[in-house]
């Protein structure tokens, strides 16, 4: 039950990003697990003629996710960053979030129709959990950076919830 | 003493004679003023300089610690040994990324940016962008080639993803790899003056491909023209940042070898342009048949014959 909670506080924290030390402090990796599974499985599902033109596998999703976030900790800890490997991966794991909320609404409006109205809802609110998502990762982390670096640490996080969403916009219904 | 002083003429003196032997030393060109002092720079630092970059990693700090400035030389198997590698600053990034954009004519990108200082952060997230541009302006372009066609089904083609990466990632080591191994083979035949380290090779390779990033942006525009146009343009600027960087280091061997290597360089470099925009991005003015899905094979050709 405590467990639960502190994972349930690292949610809302994600959600109102302030900076707070207590999701680098005490960092679970059950959030992330979880959050990856479930965007994994939505991304299931996608049309495809053949095996090799269809979106991402559950195994790609995780592979992705999982070995995007070790690459972007080692980076930051080889250009000199202060956190621990296991911090960042829990905050870039919990970041995830709203990249998960947004899935589940793309596939919501896509079960109402696949036109040109709903494809333009989708881009806005993948684009706002995105920005959401890239802005949340770097509050907590950019301050272990040294401070003529963080650009060079931000930009990596970019790319890979970049990556992320541009899965999850394209995914395409049966 | 006496003998130390005659000992350390005659080293000048052999200085002298090489640099009087290569004709170029005396002709004005653009490149000498930066090369004459660098030449002998390198020269003498040349063996401190190899044994700090070879990834065995050597202990050989009191050399390489004159001889490089600040550069520790830590054990292969410590984290600190490839911390080196990331010994960059944003602007430093940045700078480097605008030298390989904007190549100026007769300096060479290594000693005007790399410095002994070859970082593996640039090359390795430029390649990762361009794996993901390519792979996502492959599918833009593709979706806005075939919108209008009725029997068009838009594919996300993730597995292109995995193709780009593989290819653009052994693109930039395999091939500094075997430049690298050349021009050490060569170096043991002919004495360069201007020698690189696998690191600052590899580091050329990937700031070189920084232009097929926009490139590859642009090529989503579905007109012949305006993609070969890019094809070349860019082609021009990185394989002139690989040109300039890498005469200097054959050309004092055998003409033909000199002009062999160069042109390899070239050549492989224009392959991967082609390759991807060949590979990543449908042909805009055929008429490209729509994916058949077996299922409805038959409509599909009732539709073309109409």
């Amino acid at each position: 039950m405590r467990d639960l909670k502190a994972v349930g506080k690292k949610f809302v924290h994600v959600m109102y990003p302030r900076k707070s030390s207590a999701l680098l402090r005490d960092w679970d990796l059950w959030g992330p697990l979880v959050l990856c599974v479930s965007l994994a499985l939505m991304l299931q599902g996608g049309s495809a003629d053949s095996k090799d033109d269809g979106g991402p596998q559950f195994a790609e999703v995780f592979v992705i996710i999982w070995f995007g976030a070790v690459v972007i900790t080692l980076n930051s800890k080889l250009l000199g960053g202060t956190i621990s490997f296991f911090q960042s991966l829990c905050v870039l794991g919990y970041c995830v979030l709203p990249l998960t909320v947004a899935m589940l609404v793309c596939r919501l409006v896509l079960l109402a129709g696949a036109g040109t109205i709903s494809f333009i809802i989708r881009l806005i609110v993948v684009v706002a959990m995105f920005g959401w998502s890239t802005l949340a990762s770097t509050a907590f982390l950019a301050d272990s950076q040294p401070p003529n670096r963080k650009a060079l640490v931000v930009y990596p996080i970019f790319l890979f919830y970049f990556v992320i969403s541009w899965m999850i916009l394209t995914f395409t219904p049966q | 003493i006496a003998c130390l002083v005659m000992y350390l003429f005659a080293e000048f003196d052999d200085a002298a004679n090489l640099l009087a032997a290569n004709p170029d030393a005396t002709t004005i060109s653009i490149d000498e003023p930066v090369e004459i002092p660098k030449n002998q720079h390198s020269r003498l630092q040349e063996p401190g300089r190899e044994e700090d970059d070879e990834l065995l990693g050597t202990d050989d700090s009191d050399k390489t610690e004159l001889l490089a400035g600040q550069k520790k030389s830590a054990p292969f198997w410590t984290f600190e040994y490839y911390q080196t590698f990331f010994d960059v600053d944003t602007y430093q990034v940045l700078d480097r990324i605008k030298g390989s954009v904007f190549p100026v004519p007769g300096k060479n990108f290594v000693r005007l940016y790399i410095r002994s200082n070859p970082d593996l952060y640039g090359p390795f997230w430029i390649c990762a962008t361009l794996v993901f541009t390519i792979a996502v302006s492959g599918n833009l372009s593709n979706f806005f080639i075939h919108l209008g066609k009725p029997t068009y089904h838009y594919v996300p083609e993730f597995r292109k993803v995995s193709i780009a990466a593989t290819t653009i990632y052994a693109y930039a080591w395999l091939v500094p790899l075997a430049l690298w191994g050349f021009l050490m083979w060569r170096n043991s035949k002919v004495m360069n003056i201007v020698s690189y380290s696998f690191l600052e090779i590899v580091c050329v390779y990937g700031y070189s491909l920084f232009i097929y990033i926009p490139t590859a942006i642009l090529w989503i525009i579905p007109q012949k023209v305006v993609r070969w146009v890019l094809v070349v343009f860019s082609l021009c600027l990185s394989g002139s940042v690989l040109v300039m960087t890498f005469w200097p280091a054959v050309r004092d061997d055998n003409r033909r070898i000199a002009l062999a290597t160069v042109g390899t360089i070239l050549l492989l470099h224009a392959l991967l342009a082609v390759g991807c925009l060949a590979y990543f991005f449908d042909a805009p003015e055929l008429d490209f048949p729509a994916p058949i899905i077996p299922a409805h094979n038959a409509t599909t050709v009732t539709t073309k014959s109409r």
